[in-house]
């Protein structure tokens, strides 16, 4: 099995979100990057198909050198090799035909992505990927078993879950419960030594689309002040929610 | 060169989410001085769909479609909007037309928006504002391929009626088996419970319960409301509640009419992904925590003390308004 684990870099979770004054760019000032956290499921598991089935693990992400710290610790955490795409992601659908040009490439039959970026929330490039590549299809997959070519998968559903039984070449959206928070791995010394002698190689990009274009951004409009309501007087939420609110 | 509408069904039945569907791609039909053609998969009655604003219907009945399988729907929905010469194409942002909408986007060539939270800001060029940064944000995002696809948030844009006259046309898309090449082996779901995606109250709790068997008041008060239940992320990850009930940043997205959070701090990523929720009502011991700041409506107050006494209210309540 060889698999291609899709990376994107994202403020991390905590960032407070500020934009350019000219509201058309997305401030990057003191904001921390991390492996988005549905990759990192992702890559979690990938280390266990290595681990246990014996798995080739390669990273990419399509991006400018600045996401270079954040493919390292990729490979510290035990992906064998790394590909950046150099070029701005600056739209799903032009990132999809960059990493699709890449697994057809490569000949990978897994590739593992995330259900969604947290940062542009676009929730799109693994499935365009797979239609792209006439791949198989998973999203919000939150568990996935692979004999041979035969895969089970389980994607989460409004409501519950769905098992689902398709084959490899296979494309997945992955997220929480592809593995448990506890099985994520946090790279040690060793790892990150080693992740400096693994190849990181740089491509560059082929002619692709871009679909979409984002012109500005803006931020919620500020909230008011909480209206407090006494715990021993219930009965005024109630009516507030009922009157003023109109919920209930 | 109508607008056409994907209206998601559960059990023969539109759900809310294809009713807005249908009143955005209404408005957007209204604008480019067209109409608007829904397909229907599996659903016998689709007469309701004239009230929102359809024109016409593509019906779709074949029982191998039974179970929602996103490729071969992407496919009946790809051959539609050739046969139609459709550039427009609206979804809703259920997780089934999330996963549905991508694979679209790739056969079509299509530009792609979900998560589309109001009107377009214009429809030449189209222009739409969507959720950006987990809700801590919006862009402006304009499509520019020639057939063009949005997914509308939950409960965002809103149910519009606009009275229309309805024709019908069976629809008989040709998939093969390829399609089928991923399928649904077992569906596993909490049947008549309302589920987080559709719920309009969504009543959450988090560790200041302390324990799973506290849960028992949280379902009570959710069962009075007609509410689905959701955790914070370290309620799921103690095992406590399940994975499916996990709302916020990495969790499920919740855009309902009122969220309550009971013993919930107000982390940035559980609120980043709760905050597209209208109302807001928290109930939290502590007066400092920061869910306060990010609320309409707030108590201080020990939810052992507080959830049973708003329980027994709202029961009243209900009496009387029933
Ligand atoms: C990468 C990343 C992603 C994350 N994603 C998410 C996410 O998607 N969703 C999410 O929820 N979290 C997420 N988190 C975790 C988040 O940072 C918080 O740790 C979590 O939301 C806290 O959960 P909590 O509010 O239930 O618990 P706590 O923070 O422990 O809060 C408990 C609250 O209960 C109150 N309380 C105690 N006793 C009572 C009582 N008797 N009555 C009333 N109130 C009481 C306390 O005052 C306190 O405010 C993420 C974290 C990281 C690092
Ligand atoms: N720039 C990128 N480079 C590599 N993978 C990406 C990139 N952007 C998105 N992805 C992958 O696609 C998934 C969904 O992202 P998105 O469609 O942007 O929400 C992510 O979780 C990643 O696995």
């Amino acid at each position: 099995m060889k698999i291609l684990v899709c990376i994107s870099n994202v403020p991390d979770t905590t960032s407070k979100i500020n934009f350019s004054p000219d509201k058309t760019q997305f401030d990057t000032t003191g904001v921390q990057f991390v492996i988005n956290p549905n990759d990192e499921f992702g890559l979690t598991r990938a280390m266990w198909f290595k681990e246990k089935q014996g798995a080739a693990v390669h990273v990419a992400t399509v991006g400018g050198a600045t996401v270079e710290p954040t493919m390292r610790k990729a490979l510290a955490i035990g992906a064998d090799e790394a590909i950046r795409i150099n070029a701005e992601p600056t739209d799903g659908f032009f990132v999809a035909q960059q990493l699709a040009e890449v697994v057809k490439n490569g000949e990978y039959n897994l590739v593992i992505a995330g259900r969604e970026s947290i940062d542009y929330n676009g929730g799109m490039v693994p499935g365009i990927m797979a239609a792209l590549l006439n791949m198989n299809f998973v999203n919000t997959c939150i568990g996935l078993e692979i004999e041979g070519d035969k895969v089970t998968a389980i994607r989460e559903i409004d409501g519950g879950k769905e098992t689902l039984s398709t084959s490899l070449p296979l494309v997945i959206g992955g997220q929480k419960g592809l593995v448990e928070e506890s099985d994520l791995r946090i790279p040690n010394m060793r790892g990150i030594m080693m992740a400096r002698q693994k190849k990181l190689n740089v491509v560059e990009p082929i002619n692709a689309t871009h679909a979409t274009s984002d012109k500005s951004f803006d931020k919620p409009a500020p909230k008011g002040a909480v209206k407090l309501v006494d715990p021993e007087n219930i009965q005024e939420l109630i009516d507030l929610l009922h009157n003023e609110a109109k919920v209930i | 060169m109508s607008v056409l509408v994907y209206t998601e069904a559960d059990n023969g039945k539109f759900k809310k989410n294809a009713l807005e569907a249908a009143s955005y791609a209404h408005k957007i039909a209204q604008e480019l001085g067209t109409t608007v053609t829904a397909v229907s998969f599996n659903v016998a009655d689709t007469t309701s769909l004239a009230t929102y604003g359809v024109s016409k219907v593509l019906k779709i009945n074949n029982d191998s479609l039974k179970t929602f399988n996103a490729n071969a729907y992407a496919m009946a929905l790809a051959e539609a909007a050739q046969k139609e010469g459709i550039k427009v194409i609206i979804l809703s942002s259920s997780t089934d037309s999330k996963y549905l909408g991508a694979l679209l986007a790739g056969k079509l060539q299509a530009g792609y928006v979900p998560n589309v939270v109001a009107a377009p800001d214009s429809v030449n060029p189209m222009v739409v504002k969507r959720m950006a940064f987990s809700n801590k944000g919006f862009a402006h995002t304009e499509i520019k391929t020639d057939i063009k696809i949005i997914g509308v948030s939950n409960n965002a844009y809103g149910v519009h009626e606009n009275k229309a006259t309805l024709s019908e046309e069976v629809f008989k898309p040709s998939i093969d088996d390829a399609a089928f090449s991923t399928k649904s082996v077992n569906v596993d779901k909490v049947v008549g419970e309302v589920t987080i995606a559709d719920a309009d109250i969504v009543v959450s709790a988090g560790r200041g319960l302390k324990g799973p068997e506290n849960w028992g008041m949280i379902e009570e008060l959710a069962s009075v409301l007609g509410a689905a239940t959701a955790c914070s992320k370290p309620v799921s990850d103690m095992g406590w509640r399940s994975h499916g009930e996990h709302v916020g940043q990495t969790g499920k997205p919740v855009a309902s009419n009122l969220y309550i959070a009971i013993g919930i701090s107000g982390a940035i990523q559980h609120l980043a992904g709760v905050s597209a929720s209208k109302v807001k009502v928290v109930i939290n011991t502590d007066p400092e925590a920061p869910f306060f700041k990010a609320a309409d409506y707030g108590i201080v107050g020990d939810a052992f003390d507080v959830v049973p006494k708003l329980i027994e209210k709202l029961k009243e309540f209900k009496a009387q308004n029933a």
